[in-house]
């Protein structure tokens, strides 16, 4: 078992290294830092120009394979992943940046997955019954909303009870209350509430997917030779399907995490967006604004490690539920 | 065998029988019989298609057109006048929107279909042909899918962000078929053991000839089935592309670009931004529907045919 | 004189039909059946595809999906089953009714280890039971049903068993509580012949040893001709015959089981003759058949055989010396008083088919249209899914020699693994091979040219086994037969008329061609399948299993079929099956094979009546007969355990392991079989390759 897992591991690390250098490339292709520079009165000269491009290594006069190399030795031998255009250190940026998506991000996983997995094993056992009906049709639409319309529409419903109530029950700008005065549960508080409407933004598209998928697993599973034969040993049907159905139906949720885990990312990104926090994926949108290379290169960097790290978390699920793997 | 599979009791007629020749009844038939039997596929199926024909036909409807702007009417709500309100500077919200919806449609009925017969092609090929390319293949979609698609396309977005709404559509088709042509090379590698394929290489049918022949038809009904979805999908992206403004630039107009305009003052004039909302997410839902009801009409291992 | 056991019937089905709504069009399954199982009785269940024969034992347990509607009345020991709660059935499933169905691999839940798995049964009975008690209980049961290494064993999951293996698994389940009665779903169906005769055996065994009575449900009679005491035949969901089992086999009464038993294969038969088929399919259970179902096929039906169905009823023959036996046999057939007491007489209702007339029968010069010589073929086994490493070969063909002659069938037979399918798939390649060489016609396969090889194939063509997928679904029957003509550069005139001439040759309409393949049945698929290959004109026609995924009753068409295409055309055939009885019957020749290699080869008739090889000899004597006075008589040569990985090394003969001579030898010539491996020489008319094929014989019977 660890065989399997630790080949996969070094699959994705091979992978993940070869996207991010070929990320590289592409944002030293596309984005423009010179722009930021041009079209000022006075014009500023070409050779501060060149200073400031090269002080960021982005400087696209010099050969892009050189700047690639550059950067990731700069990032191998130094852990550093340059300069941003604000004169930031990248890298500096990220650490602050990434509590805030991380939070967001693993909250929103894993309430999306139990959640998910529940329901969708309840509409399976339920299937073509009201709650099933339900639920399904309810994921249905969910999963033809766009992720910051359910996010605007809760912020303007959050308004509505505010105004109705008179005082602001439901704050939701930005992760927290700047300002605020207060002990550790006053601050806890605080952010909590903070959370609340971009969680159930994130969340319930992650439920709405993984529901249909559990549901369409369980069903599979139900009428399994084995779950009859469960029965045949004096199993009642109920207590058949989810001793035997339920952890084999799992075993195909392990791969499903990591393909809908790209989903969940960008879901976080939109999410943090709309709800003024300030995390990687505002980072990302802001990096493309100011033409912003080495931020997208560190962006693209932060992706690659959590896509691998979530690559490797499945196949040590899977191997874990499903025991013909682990020859 | 199932137990209430009817298939396994079969006709009773004799082997060497002499009846009246029917009309052949090909497969397409009766599934589109099955398909058409279905709620689901009625409303998402006229649903979709009035919403296309509405995007089209419906500003011929108003006496606004979406340039239009009504001095008299600045930020006005729904009225007999202007159906869907106004914005701040007297456009007509309805006009907009349907224009916007163009756009996303016409958008969602390029990529989705041309997705598919992306995947369709790379699948196919990767999984018929095995060896060397299958695995450079399956390697390259990996590749792809390390990076969401969501961030690509922003960050490529300054390079299409000069050209016209096109060169969006061909990056979203690019960065679409991934996770498709996967599930087709499977497909096929199965098909590929099947009988009736072994026995055309043993009749020394090339194998050019056995792609198009056999495996492609085979999983042609995959392929429509993605299609369908993917025209939501695509409208789905396209969208949130355009809310962040690296999608559909002005002057260009999308259901995006609307929403984007009208979120900020989504709280104090909710249908800026509810009506190209409530739209767009009818527009997917019909897709979706009308994709899952031909799901569970074709393919076999869907939830529909089991107990 | 009552039998103190006859009064009180252990199970008592009475008039149990089952149906199924199937959205709208409803499919009545079971319909007014009525049996008995007395205590410690075997009854056979016996009914092909559609007969409804697991539906009824489904019933019986209660594990119908939820919306079957079920009427009737079943009583377990007094007591009615039907209308009781899930809850309340659960009590009685696996302790007093336990079950075995038919596919080990997916009956057992792939997460848990078997241990468990026979745990759980022990404890949802025994509630006070601990984990560890139950555990050790499981360990003793898999060594009753005869798994070695039990204490391991336990521990590893379904999917590292052999079927074989697992199917003692599902066996000791059933067995864990002491059941009354055994319900066994095609127990053996899916598993090899020699396979096959170990289960049925330590099914016996669990009979003997829990004294419950036991139902088995089959299509193979063979397999209730040698185990049961009393057999029921089914067709179209009802009961068309029950008596003991050898007044079933001697004196059958309902034309369905007469023309059943004359259409099977018997490797006891004359060889010369042809099968009788049995024309027609089962009727569709949709709509309530109003007269007898089935009328449309039997030959001796009149006008009174479409009013009603016949219900079962005893059949009182002339001689009432044995009244009880004669109020035991039923059937449901209103003419079966006239079959009874010799008025219609059974070959006549079912007379064998004539066969090809001498003038229509190709002349054929003797030639060898295909020769096989030292053929091998490798795979490598790998691991691991990013970096794959060899870590062994596979060595599926390990020197394979053969020919056939113009005008004459080679049967290729073997059990799974042997590699007989590997076999044909190189020839079918028509390529350089791995080792050793194919000759077809005359012409080294390794030194053809593209254009070649695309001729040649006109010359051998192949039929599969599976008749559903071997048409693709999506083209037209014409099409599909006139796809090998496309090869070729025929015109679409010329296909489509040799496509209707090809029709006519297998017996189909020519106005069929317009038609998809769903629209047909099995055995008309494998018609098409057949018309297909022969479409080019080949001489040589490849067969894998072309007969084994069909039902009984079809198989005899189908092989009729081929044996008068082989006369009237002159064709030659490369037959691989593991079915010896149809082996038996089509081919001239006979190579058997076992882990790759060929162990016996020779004229059929040769082998089939005097075995050498040991393995041939426990092959044979693993076949069921469907004659219950020789099953009995019998004395079956089991074989040790399960086949060796054809990965392993193996030094000296491959078949030690199992042999049943190797373990009565002295130590000397075990030693010769240790060291040497065996080459075929010519032994007695035909090729063996044993040390010691001329040392006692072990098949009696």
């Amino acid at each position: 078992m660890i065989g399997f897992i630790a080949r996969r591991l070094v699959n994705y690390l091979f992978l993940s290294a070869i996207a991010t250098m070929l990320g590289y490339v592409l944002v030293s292709m596309t984005l423009q830092p010179s722009a930021r520079f041009l079209g000022k009165n006075p014009p500023i000269p070409q050779s501060s120009i060149d200073a400031a491009l090269d002080k960021m290594g982005v400087n696209p006069k010099v050969p892009l394979l050189e700047r690639l190399w550059d950067w990731v030795t700069q990032l191998v031998t130094t852990g550093s992943l340059g300069v941003s255009t604000r004169g930031t250190q990248v890298t500096a940026d990220i650490f602050e940046r990434s509590g805030t998506s991380l939070r967001l991000l693993v909250i929103g996983t894993i309430l999306g997955a139990v959640i998910g997995v529940a329901l969708g094993v309840w509409g399976a056992v339920r299937q073509y019954r009201a709650s099933d009906q339900i639920i399904t049709y309810a994921s249905f639409t969910i999963l033809a909303m766009p992720v910051f319309v359910i996010g605007v529409v809760l912020m303007i419903l959050a308004t509505s009870l505010n105004q109705a109530v008179g005082t602001n029950v439901i704050n939701f700008t930005g992760e927290y209350t700047a300002g605020l005065q207060g002990g550790f549960w006053t601050q806890f508080g605080d952010r909590a509430m903070h959370l609340l409407l971009p969680t159930i933004t994130l969340t319930v598209g992650a439920v709405a997917s993984y529901s249909r998928y559990q549901r369409s697993a369980m069903l599979d599973v139900m009428s399994a030779d084995y779950i009859r034969t469960a029965r045949s040993k004096g199993r009642t049907r109920g207590s058949a399907i989810i001793r035997h159905g339920v952890r084999v139906a799992l075993i195909p949720m392990s791969t499903f995490f990591a393909y809908s885990f790209g989903l969940i990312l960008t879901g976080a990104s939109v999410t943090e967006n709309v709800f003024s926090w300030h995390g990687m994926g505002e980072y990302l949108l802001t990096s493309v604004s100011n033409s912003d290379i080495n931020a997208a290169a560190g962006t693209i960097l932060f992706t690659s490690i959590l896509v691998l790290i979530a690559g490797t978390l499945s196949d040590v699920i899977y191997a874990a539920l499903d025991p013909r793997v682990r020859v | 065998m199932a137990l209430t599979d009817p298939s396994t009791l079969t006709v009773g007629e004799p082997e060497t029988m002499r009846d009246a020749p029917k009309r052949p009844q090909s497969r397409g038939r009766t599934i589109l019989r099955k398909v058409l039997a279905t709620k689901r596929a009625r409303i998402g199926g006229g649903v979709l298609l009035f919403i296309i024909l509405w995007a089209f036909i419906g500003p011929l409807l108003s006496p606004w057109s979406f340039t239009d702007q009504d001095g008299l009417a600045f930020s006005q709500p729904p009225s007999l006048s202007h159906w869907f309100g106004t914005n701040n500077i007297g456009q007509d919200v309805y006009a907009q929107t349907l224009v916007g919806l163009q756009k996303s449609i016409v958008i969602g009925l390029i990529v989705g279909p041309g997705a598919a017969i992306i995947a369709g092609l790379v699948g196919a090929i990767a999984g018929y042909v095995g060896g060397v390319w299958d695995k450079a293949i399956v390697w390259l979609i990996d590749l792809l899918l390390v990076i969401p698609g969501f961030f690509l396309l922003v960050l490529l977005s300054p390079a299409f962000k000069s050209l016209s709404w096109l060169a969006l559509v061909v990056f979203l088709v690019l960065f679409g078929w991934m996770v498709l042509a996967r599930v087709i090379r499977g497909q096929t590698m199965s098909l590929r053991e099947r009988e009736y394929v072994k026995a055309a290489r043993f009749m020394g049918v090339p194998g050019f000839t056995i792609i198009r022949r056999h495996i492609i038809p085979n999983v042609a009904s995959l392929l429509i089935i993605d299609a369908t979805l993917g025209i939501g999908a695509a409208i789905l992206s396209e969208t949130t592309l355009s809310f962040f403004g690296f999608g559909v630039q002005a002057p260009d107009v999308s259901l995006g670009t609307l929403l984007a305009a009208g979120a900020s003052a989504a709280v104090t004039r909710p249908w800026l931004f509810v009506f190209p909302a409530a739209i767009l997410v009818i527009t997917v839902l019909a897709s979706s529907l009308l994709g899952d009801a031909l799901r569970d009409a074709i393919d076999p291992t869907s939830g529909a045919n089991r107990d | 004189m009552t039998d103190p056991q006859a009064t009180a019937p252990l199970l008592k089905v009475d008039d149990l039909s089952v149906t199924f709504p199937n959205a709208g069009t409803p499919v009545h399954a079971v319909r007014g059946v009525s049996y008995e199982v007395r205590r410690g009785e075997f009854l056979g269940i016996v009914g092909e595809s559609g007969s409804g024969k697991s539906v009824s034992s489904m019933a019986v347990m209660g594990l119908l999906p939820t919306n079957a509607q079920v009427s009737g009345s079943i009583r377990y020991d007094g007591v009615e089953l039907l209308g009781q709660s899930d809850k309340e059935l659960s009590k009685i499933r696996g302790r007093d009714i336990a079950m075995i169905f038919q596919d080990p691999l997916s009956a057992l839940t792939p997460v848990y280890t078997i241990g468990q798995q026979i745990a759980e049964g022990l404890r949802l009975h025994d509630s006070a039971l601990s984990q560890r008690a139950a555990e050790t209980r499981a360990v003793e049961l898999l060594k009753i049903v005869g798994i070695p290494n039990a204490e391991r064993r336990a521990k590893s999951f379904p999917h590292e068993f052999s079927g074989g293996m697992r199917q003692r698994a599902m066996i000791a389940i059933a067995i864990a509580n002491d059941p009354q009665l055994i319900i066994a779903d095609e127990p053996t169906t899916a598993l090899d012949v020699t396979i096959q005769a170990q289960i049925l055996e330590v099914l016996q065994k669990a009979k003997d040893i829990t004294g419950a009575a036991v139902v088995l449900i089959t299509h193979d009679l063979g397999v209730v001709a040698g185990n049961a005491d009393r057999v029921a035949v089914m067709y179209a969901g009802r009961i068309v015959e029950t008596a003991p089992v050898v007044p079933l086999f001697r004196e059958p009464l309902m034309p369905y089981t007469i023309g059943l038993l004359r259409s099977m294969p018997n490797m006891a038969a004359n060889q010369q003759e042809r099968l009788v088929p049995l024309e027609g399919r089962p009727p569709l259970l949709t709509t309530v058949p109003t007269g007898c179902p089935f009328a449309p096929r039997c030959p001796i039906a009149v006008a009174a055989c479409l009013e009603g169905e016949p219900a079962l009823l005893p059949v009182l023959d002339g001689p009432v010396e044995d009244p009880t036996t004669s109020v035991d046999h039923t059937a449901a057939c209103i003419r079966a008083g006239e079959i009874a007491d010799g008025s219609l007489r059974r070959p006549e209702i079912f007379p064998r088919p004539d066969e090809v007339p001498e003038e229509l029968v190709a002349e054929v010069a003797p030639e060898t249209v295909l020769d096989v010589r030292d053929l091998t073929r490798a795979f490598p086994l790998t691991k691991g899914v990013v970096f794959r490493r060899n870590i062994g070969t596979v060595r599926a063909v390990d020197g394979v020699s053969f020919s056939v002659q113009r005008g004459r069938t080679l049967g290729l037979v073997g059990e799974s693994g042997c590699g007989k399918t590997t076999t044909i798939m190189e020839i079918l390649e028509l390529a350089r091979t791995q080792g050793g060489s194919i000759h077809v016609n005359g012409v080294d396969t390794a030194t053809l040219s593209k254009p070649d090889r695309r001729k040649l194939r006109s010359d051998i063509q192949v039929v599969f086994q599976d008749p559903m997928a071997s048409l693709d679904p999506r083209m037209t029957i014409e099409d599909i037969i006139g796809e090998p003509l496309t090869v070729h550069g025929v015109s679409p005139t010329e296909i489509r008329s040799r496509v209707g001439a090809m029709l006519e040759l297998v017996g189909l309409e020519p106005s069929f061609a317009g038609r998809y393949p769903h629209e047909f049945s099995g055995g008309q698929r494998q018609r098409i399948g057949i018309a297909r290959a022969l479409v080019v004109e080949p001489k040589i026609l490849v067969l894998d299993e072309p007969v084994s995924a069909l039902d009984v009753s079809v198989q005899a068409g189908v092989i009729n079929l081929l044996e008068d295409l082989k006369q009237r055309l002159g064709l030659s055939y490369l037959f691989v099956a593991h079915d010896l009885a149809v082996v038996r019957h089509i081919a001239d020749d006979v190579a058997v094979m076992y882990l790759g290699r060929i162990v016996e080869y020779g004229p059929s008739a040769t082998i089939f009546d005097d075995p050498k090889h040991p393995y041939t000899q426990a092959l044979l004597s693993a076949v069921p007969v469907p004659d219950p006075e020789i099953e009995r008589s019998r004395q079956r040569i089991l074989l040790n355990g399960d086949l060796p990985s054809p990965s392993d090394d193996r030094v000296g003969c491959s078949f030690r392991s199992r042999c049943p001579l190797f373990q009565l030898l002295p130590a000397e010539k075990q030693a010769v079989c240790e060291r040497d491996d065996p080459r075929e020489r010519p032994v007695d008319g035909r090729l063996v390759a044993c040390h010691h094929a001329e040392s006692d014989r072990l098949v009696t019977a």
